[in-house]
């Protein structure tokens, strides 16, 4: 039997990952950081400095703003010059901190040293409060609040960890480089994780295309002697880091549509995720920097960096010798995924995984020609979705079949579009009809909790 | 670099395109051209190019002269639909009556409905229907082949042709089956129309088209399947008054109709389930007409037939969504 993978659809692009060879190297620190308050899934965090404040590398910079939400601390040391809002990498204005870098002081009690920490506390509620403290994300690129993952519900039942190590997308390295780098913490924050869900077991899924990971973890976890921590060699299948087709190909469990995966005894964490909390934990050190893979056939210097949060984009590509001429497109994250960088003033967020740069001949998309229904879509999509269909039901804007095609489910993982030989842009239509979807889902869901409250 | 695409995800694409995919077609397809080259000489060389010709310039015509628009022959399915409908008909058919089947295939059947995706039915079997209701003569008048370069044709009827006649006469399967032997069906037809002559050709053809994930086999199987469940059903009831299971599926048009034009994607189900529910449906047609009906083959009925269902089989199978009942 071959190694396992998802059971519905997916795609096979090229895995171009010409970066893999180049080790994680420390990026210098940038003049000025810009610290986005909204660097995770949920509320915005509430600012705790203000201009003219001083502060060192790990210092809270700002508060969570809701229990969905999270810390966010300042990732170097310096003067705050302002409080305000700054456009992001789409454009779209954004409450920034802004640091003036002098020196690099660290706060008190974090552990900057290299010492490995093998010993795990034994008090689960304490880990956790650190992992919140520490202001921990998911790093996959959801960015969501990983103690509020770690926290399920009540009556609902952890069975397995997954450490997501696929990095199914295609160019990116830096979780890659993570496991063969840093293998030992990810491993110990992969026991911590397992433990404070109760001693489950826990796998950590990586794709066959990186072999010498694989056996790197593999000899970490015989040479840590950890129980209950497998690895689990997975077939190279997009979107196979999605978390619903991980659980699928890794428990052969599918997580019903807009359910958790708790709900299927589930928790995934990144392996970029894993790392923070050992971080965290062990070391008292907070998310204030992470692997940023910068990569693209045209780009001279494939390199993956150490780089702390708030850096701008314009700031790390410079260092790599600017962008070549050819280049028409920067994506913030994967070809399949990732999203198109309309402003290089933007600074990194917590979720920050990859910079890539693609020529217009590397992305160019073919004029739209008729549907020849060869049903290709519906082969790729992840979902078992008709991308096909709901492209017809978005166009006209049909919200009840959408809805009854289960639009809502779709992850907007790309398949569709990438394997549509009429180039049709099924994905961009579907997101719309998705979205008037959701609207009608939250209304329903608001008005159910007016009624319920009303009857009270 | 002054400014910066943005636009959203996916940013890279498949090499996949509708041109890849019918050139794939084409490829599939040659085996069974040459075969018919090599086996019905130049006559069918000529019509082949006459129809591929006819039907990619109407294509043109339409597109550019009568709906104003880029043309879309670069897509090359016009070409497909040219080599199926030479494929279908006799070598002996008159160059001019092969021009009103692409005028059918290409201006009836296809563009009439939007091009491409959009038409109901399999042009190529659209083409190839009205010729045979409208010249049954030259659409009947099966020939003998004499290979390339060789002399003129000795006129005869096709093997299912030759039964359904003998039967009407009183002669049992048996004897009229003394004349035909299972390789010479499966190497070289004993005539019928061009695409006929070589099943291995075909299947060739069909395997390279699986293999290359262009289409899937299932309705394909599935034709064959019902084929050889419903003769062999009543061959065993009454071996005199029906053929066999083997002598259906190698005679005429089964195996172009099942590898060809019941898996074109326009007009076949989207879903694996509905695919099956197909081809199913065409065998068991393609059975009841030719031990029922009074022509002596059915492949291109049944398919058209089926080729209407599809909407409805589209409406009732889905694919399995993920995490959902």
């Amino acid at each position: 039997m071959g190694n396992r993978t998802f059971s519905i659809g997916g795609v096979h692009p090229h895995d171009n990952k010409i970066s893999r060879e180049c080790r994680i190297e420390t990026l210098p620190i940038a003049p000025t950081v810009y610290i986005s308050v909204a660097q995770h899934i949920g509320a915005p965090a509430k600012p705790v400095v203000a201009p003219g404040d001083k502060v060192k590398v790990g210092q809270v910079v700002a508060e969570p703003g809701g229990f969905v939400s999270a810390f966010i601390h300042s990732s170097v040391s310096g003067t705050v010059k302002s409080v305000a809002p700054r456009a992001d990498l789409a454009g779209n204005p954004q409450l920034c901190i802004e640091i003036a870098v002098d020196g690099n002081e660290w706060a008190e009690g974090i552990d900057t040293s290299d010492t490995l920490v093998k010993d795990i506390p034994a008090d689960n509620k304490a880990i956790i409060e650190k992992i919140r403290l520490g202001g921990v994300v998911g790093l996959g690129g959801a960015t969501f609040p990983t103690h509020v993952k770690l926290s399920p519900p009540p009556g609902s039942k952890c069975e397995r960890v997954i450490i997501n190590g696929c990095e199914c997308e295609p160019y990116l390295t830096s979780d890659f480089r993570t496991l063969l780098e840093k293998g030992e913490q990810v491993v110990i924050g992969a026991a911590i994780l397992r433990q404070v869900m109760g001693n489950v077991p826990c796998t950590i899924a990586i794709e066959e295309n990186k072999p010498e990971a694989i056996a790197h973890i593999k000899e970490v976890i015989a040479k840590l002697g950890y129980e209950g921590i497998e690895v689990m060699t997975m077939k190279m299948m997009y979107p196979q880091g999605g978390e619903k087709q991980l659980i699928d190909a890794v428990m052969h469990r599918q997580v019903g549509s807009g359910a958790l995966p708790i709900s299927v005894g589930a928790v995934v964490q990144n392996v970029a995720t894993a790392l923070a909390v050992y971080e965290a934990v062990q070391k008292n050190k907070p998310v204030i920097d992470n692997s940023v893979t910068v990569t693209g056939a045209c780009f001279p210097h494939q390199a993956n960096l150490l780089v702390r949060v708030g850096t701008p984009l314009r700031y790390i590509l410079d260092y790599l010798g600017g962008l070549p001429d050819n280049a028409a497109k920067v994506i913030s994250g994967g070809p399949m995924m990732g999203k198109a960088v309309a402003n290089l003033d933007a600074a990194t967020v917590k979720g920050t995984g990859a910079l890539l740069i693609l020529t217009e001949e590397e992305t160019r998309r073919a004029p739209e020609t008729n549907c020849i229904r060869c049903g290709k879509c519906a082969d790729a999509c992840p979902m078992g979705l008709e991308p096909f269909l709901l492209n017809k039901l978005a166009k006209a804007n049909d919200v009840e079949a959408l809805e009854a095609n289960a639009a809502q489910d779709c992850i907007e993982c790309g398949c569709c579009l990438y394997s549509c030989p009429a180039h049709i842009p099924l994905l961009d239509n579907i997101r719309m009809g998705k979205g008037a979807v959701m609207g009608v889902l939250r209304a329903r869901a608001a008005a159910a909790r007016a009624a319920a409250e009303a009857k009270k | 670099m002054s400014k910066l695409l943005v636009s959203p995800s996916p940013h890279i694409h498949s090499k996949d395109s509708t041109k890849s995919l019918m050139l794939d077609v084409v490829i599939a397809l040659m085996p069974a051209v040459l075969c018919s080259f090599v086996f019905y000489g130049w006559r069918e060389i000529v019509l082949m190019l006459v129809s591929v010709g006819s039907c990619v310039l109407l294509e043109y015509g339409i597109t550019r002269y009568m709906l104003g628009k880029a043309s879309t022959i670069g897509d090359l399915s016009a070409v497909v639909t040219g080599i199926l409908l030479a494929l279908n008909v006799p070598y002996t058919t008159p160059w001019w009556v092969m021009v009103i089947g692409a005028i059918v295939a290409i201006g009836v059947a296809k563009m009439t409905f939007g091009g491409l995706g959009q038409n109901i039915w399999n042009p190529a079997l659209v083409g190839r229907v009205f010729l045979l209701v409208s010249f049954p003569t030259y659409m009947t008048t099966w020939s003998q082949p004499q290979g390339l370069f060789g002399a003129d044709a000795v006129t005869g009827a096709t093997p299912l042709g030759v039964i359904k006649e003998g039967l009407l006469q009183g002669a049992s399967v048996q004897d009229l089956m003394g004349d035909y032997s299972y390789s010479q069906l499966l190497f070289a037809n004993l005539g019928g129309s061009a695409g006929e002559v070589c099943a291995l050709a075909l299947l060739c053809g069909f395997v390279y088209l699986c293999v290359r994930r262009v289409i899937k086999p299932w309705i394909t199987l599935a034709v064959f399947a019902t084929v050889a469940l419903t003769s062999l059903l009543f061959w065993g009831i009454n071996p005199a008054r029906f053929t066999d299971p083997l002598f259906n599926l190698l005679t005429g048009g089964l195996i172009l109709g099942a590898c060809f034009m019941a898996t074109d994607y326009v007009t076949s189900p989207m879903s694996v389930k509905g695919g099956i529910v197909f081809g199913v449906g065409i065998g068991f047609l393609t059975m009841m007409i030719r031990y029922f009906g009074s022509y002596p083959e059915g492949v291109s009925f049944a398919i058209l037939i089926m080729n209407s269902v599809v909407p409805l089989l589209n409406r009732w199978f889905h694919q399995k969504k993920f995490g959902r009942k």
